[in-house]
């Protein structure tokens, strides 16, 4: 057994030692070796997985709607903030109209004219509408009205049905409207006199 | 009018004492015009130039408020004013997707208080019991992992202060002054210090697989917010997080949960954060192509424009005060979503010449600076502006700049410009943008 005299030296030591080098946690910060996760399988989950790659369309489920099925799900289900033939309501603008419109000064921002691919429809409609109640609709409601706006736009005929192989062949105008992140896009300069 | 005697210490509620100081100031109020009557003398209104000694204040007189049992403590009642806010220069016709300001000319140093901290929900306010709440990690990952909040407070945990700014900070204010004040021009911005888990050993933990390139966040909202995130990002700096300032996070900063994503606009850092998945490529989402994108010429749109880049703005004075001549200090905000701010520059003469203002410590990056510049305004009306310079050297730019790469049409996302307040011969301070 060590004498108390040398237990308490170490004990001082230890505490010069500790104020000597008072550690800062780095940035970024040390990984812990804990893992706290708990296993999952997809089918736990699979009430979850809503998301839709809508490039591609991967995700989209079983079911398939018409532009009519989709015209009764819209008169029931949307109009009230959307209005008639989604040109507009109380709550919101119009969801039709705008392709074209980019060039010029009066941009008008529509599924028909800003989405890139049309199953972008699906995923927002899905999680999102009717505002007061998103995920109540059946996949079914969901492309059929997804193929109704659609069709107001004037991108799918009176006939279409959208499913997951249909939907995702439908080509929207803006699809190659995009450019990925370039900036700094400025070259703003430090002029500190006389600058104009 | 009857005394009523003071009510005994021990018997004392806070209620009661409102109460007890209402009553007893409106006494004191009578009292003191009584005597003002009696005496006949005339209340000049003369100002702090006075013969009479100053009063002994009420609050040297009287019980103070008593601490209570439990409370959660509330700014005084002569704060009132200092609000979050709508603007009602954009004005939604609903309120669950909209949004509302920080009031940047009364935040003083550089932690916006929580109950202050800028809004943007695209469907409301949900309300989560945290108890209930999952955090999923799943896709392309060897093994896809549930998180319960009792299982990410077990973690060693990470603060680290940061802005946050949404990429719609000076929509109403590219080409006309809209706006009148600076919590309206540029009050979708925040900062304080956020604590959670660094999203890097989730996604260790989980396993990614090869070929994983991005990953989606979604909220638990009812708006279902999701956004696409390149793997790099979320390795280098981004943390799930649950508290902020020093306490749970508010409902409506994401409760019990959300992502931070430093530097980048605000509606990436998802809030009530359930989902992860991990894939090979984006998935170009609604909020990340019908909205959150930016108009460009030849009728173009920029996509994944993340970054927030270097800007700032004088907070004091700003739109709506009003200032005399003589000694002012200019204060306000730079930051960066690329780096340290390094320099602001204030001008003083309508943008010809500039010069360097104090940064007040610590510098942090990706955070909000606080600068203060010295000021002897003379009287004559000019215009005022700061210019902010971060560590990779980028300097604010114009508008007039900005305008000559972009396509400055419509509802226009990520406005760093250089800000200017007219200061008018009366000293009225106002919008100066164009």
């Amino acid at each position: 057994m060590r004498s108390p005299s040398v237990v308490l030296a170490a004990a001082a030591a230890l505490t010069v030692l500790g104020c000597a080098s008072q550690q800062i946690a780095p940035h970024p910060a040390a990984k812990p070796s804990v893992k706290y996760g708990h296993p999952v399988s997809e089918a736990d989950i699979a009430l979850w997985n809503i998301d839709i790659r809508t490039s591609d369309g991967k995700g989209l489920p079983q079911g398939a709607g018409s532009v009519a099925q989709g015209k009764a799900v819209y008169e029931g289900k949307c109009i009230a903030c959307h209005g008639a033939d989604a040109k507009g309501g109380t709550v919101y603008g119009p969801m039709v109209g705008g392709i074209g419109s980019f060039k010029t000064n009066t941009r008008v921002l529509t599924p028909g004219s800003m989405y890139p691919y049309a199953p972008i429809l699906f995923d927002y409609i899905r999680r999102a509408m009717p505002m007061d109640s998103p995920q109540s609709l059946s996949p079914n409601e969901v492309y059929a009205v997804s193929a109704y706006i659609l069709n107001l736009n004037g991108l799918v005929p009176a006939n279409a049905v959208m499913d997951a192989t249909t939907m995702p062949k439908v080509m929207m105008p803006n699809r190659d409207g995009f450019i990925v992140d370039d900036r700094p896009d400025t070259k703003a300069v430090r002029c500190m006199s006389n600058c104009r | 009018m009857a005394k009523t005697a003071a009510p005994r210490v021990s018997a004392l509620s806070p209620a009661e004492y409102d109460a007890y100081r209402l009553e007893s100031a409106a006494r004191r109020s009578f009292l003191s015009k009584g005597a003002a009557l009696a005496g006949g003398v005339a209340a000049t209104g003369a100002g702090l130039a006075q013969a009479a000694p100053l009063p002994i204040p009420e609050s040297n007189k009287a019980f103070g408020k008593p601490i209570a049992e439990t409370d959660y403590g509330l700014p005084s009642r002569f704060e009132a004013g200092v609000k979050r806010r709508r603007t009602d220069v954009f004005k939604n016709r609903q309120n669950f997707s909209d949004w509302s300001m920080t009031p940047l000319a009364d935040q003083h140093g550089t932690i916006t208080p929580n109950g202050l901290i800028y809004e943007r929900h695209h469907n409301g306010t949900p309300d989560i019991d945290p108890a209930k709440h999952r955090l999923v990690i799943h896709g392309m990952v060897n093994q896809p992992l549930e998180f319960s909040m009792d299982d990410l407070l077990r973690y060693p945990s990470v603060s680290r202060f940061y802005f946050m700014e949404c990429s719609g900070n000076g929509l109403t204010d590219w080409l006309k002054a809209a706006s009148r004040t600076v919590q309206q021009t540029h009050g979708l911005l925040s900062g304080g210090q956020w604590t959670g888990v660094p999203l890097s050993w989730l996604l260790d933990e989980a396993g990614l697989t090869t070929g994983a390139k991005w990953l989606i966040a979604e909220g638990a909202d009812s708006s279902g917010h999701l956004r696409s995130i390149p793997i790099d990002k979320a390795l280098d700096d981004c943390m799930v997080v649950y508290a902020l300032n020093g306490e749970m996070l508010r409902p409506e900063n994401g409760y019990p949960l959300r992502l931070f994503v430093p530097g980048w606009e605000g509606n990436v850092s998802v809030k009530w954060l359930r989902r992860i998945k991990v894939g090979d490529q984006p998935w170009y989402v609604r909020g990340e192509t019908a909205r959150y994108t930016d108009p460009m010429p030849e009728g173009k749109w920029r996509i994944f424009s993340f970054d927030m880049e270097c800007k700032s703005v004088i907070t004091r004075p700003s739109g709506g005060m009003n200032i005399k001549p003589g000694a002012h200090e200019i204060q306000g905000f730079a930051w960066s979503g690329k780096g340290r701010i390094t320099g602001v520059d204030v001008s003083v003469d309508g943008g010809k010449n500039w010069q360097e203002a104090v940064l007040e410590g610590p510098v942090l990056d990706k955070n909000l600076t606080r600068f203060r510049y010295r000021w002897n305004w003379d009287g004559t009306p000019t215009t005022i502006a700061s210019r902010a310079v971060d560590s990779t050297g980028y300097v604010q730019p114009t508008v007039a700049e900005m305008a000559k790469v972009r396509a400055i049409v419509g509802f226009v996302q990520h406005h760093n410009g250089v800000f200017p307040w007219s200061v008018s011969a009366n000293g009225e301070v106002k919008n100066a943008i164009a």
